[in-house]
């Protein structure tokens, strides 16, 4: 990485910073001006250390072999990709993906974050797409909570060992659910059912993300296992320098 | 056909079925974005709910960005992103050839 991209990311993470903290923030995303203000505040505070421990991994990462750059690059794009796919869905409507399954396996939920963060900004500036004051939020969601799961199950599946492509499969499936899952309880919990209080709410909203969502679900969990096919049959080196060798096992 | 390109063929398959069935099946369906289908869903439950905050690109442009424009820019993120998963991949296969003649692996 050299120095001008560590300079970008480190105004990029800045950017995201003061976006999250400022009394501006908009987000798979709740939209714009969706969540109030303190709720705003909040969300994006739980993301900084994420972000930070994230940036400093890549960082790090970067530092001890130049090759992952490569894939740390390629994961980025594969989210990137992901994410801007519009699929519709057996419940009549649309949603997009998360991508983040692949980097979680392969860097771990810290550097997700940064590398969500930045899907996240693009959409939100270019795009309305979530938003600015949701931002922290959606980061959560999205770029902590879903990767935090793909990750924890990818190695339970390889400590368990069950066949790879399942791992990455699973990981990838249950890291999209959930980050609707934890969207719905964002959304929740500051917008409370009158009857029935937060727990009511968070069932309404996983009612009309989850028939959606389902399906999509399972289609990034088998692109995740395509691009690992792809990337185990190809990048053997590059893989083998972040740790994760075909036998499969991701360490920190 | 290797094992790994069977299962890489199938797979895609499946997606680009799970994607294009429910166009097939739901015909009156208007597949919007479940992103608006959340913000009704507040609207519902919290009905004095005002968002207090429009999108940067909007206030800009005041008003909503036009879809041509949004598809656009959807396309754009999705260009980036394949562009560079295709040139590393591009770059891997032909290493693995060129290793391969070589005979360095």
């Amino acid at each position: 990485m050299s120095k001008k991209e560590i300079r970008f990311l480190k105004t990029v993470t800045a950017a995201a910073v003061l976006l999250a903290a400022a009394p501006v923030s908009n987000a798979m995303h709740i939209m714009e001006g969706y969540l109030p203000g303190g709720y705003c505040i909040a969300w994006g505070v739980v993301c900084l250390p994420f972000l930070i421990t994230g940036f400093l991994s890549l960082k790090k990462r970067i530092q001890s072999n130049r090759k992952s750059l490569t894939l740390i690059a390629m994961s980025g794009a594969f989210i990137f990709v992901i994410s801007s796919l519009k699929i519709p869905s057996l419940s009549g409507s649309c949603s997009h993906m998360t991508g983040t399954g692949l980097g979680a396996i392969l860097f771990g939920p810290a550097a997700v974050s940064v590398l969500g963060i930045i899907v996240l900004i693009f959409q939100a500036l270019l795009l309305a797409h979530g938003g600015v004051t949701t931002l922290g939020a959606n980061t959560f969601s999205m770029a902590i909570a879903g990767p935090l799961v793909s990750f924890g199950v990818y190695r339970l599946c390889r400590r368990a060992k069950v066949n790879q492509k399942v791992g990455v499969f699973l990981a990838a499936f249950l890291g999209d659910i959930f980050t609707y899952c934890v969207t719905s309880v964002q959304l929740a919990l500051a917008h409370p059912s009158e009857n029935g209080g937060i727990a009511a709410s968070a069932v309404k909203f996983l009612g009309v993300f989850a028939p959606t969502q389902l399906p999509l679900a399972v289609i990034e969990g088998l692109l995740t296992v395509i691009i690992v096919i792809g990337l185990s049959s190809y990048a053997g080196p590059e893989l083998k320098a972040v740790g994760f060798d075909k036998g499969g096992k991701a360490h920190e | 056909m290797s094992k790994n390109t069977k299962i890489v063929i199938v797979l895609l398959v499946i997606c680009i079925l799970l994607a294009a069935i429910p166009v097939l099946v739901l015909r009156d369906a208007q597949f919007g974005g479940s992103d608006d289908a959340g913000s009704q869903m507040i609207e519902e439950i919290d009905e004095d709910y005002v968002p207090w905050f429009t999108p940067v690109l909007e206030n800009l442009i005041g008003g909503e960005l036009p879809g041509e424009v949004e598809s656009l820019f959807f396309c754009i993120q999705t260009g980036i992103g394949v562009g560079i998963i295709a040139f590393f991949m591009g770059r891997f296969v032909e290493r693995k050839k060129w290793m391969k003649k070589t005979g360095a692996e």
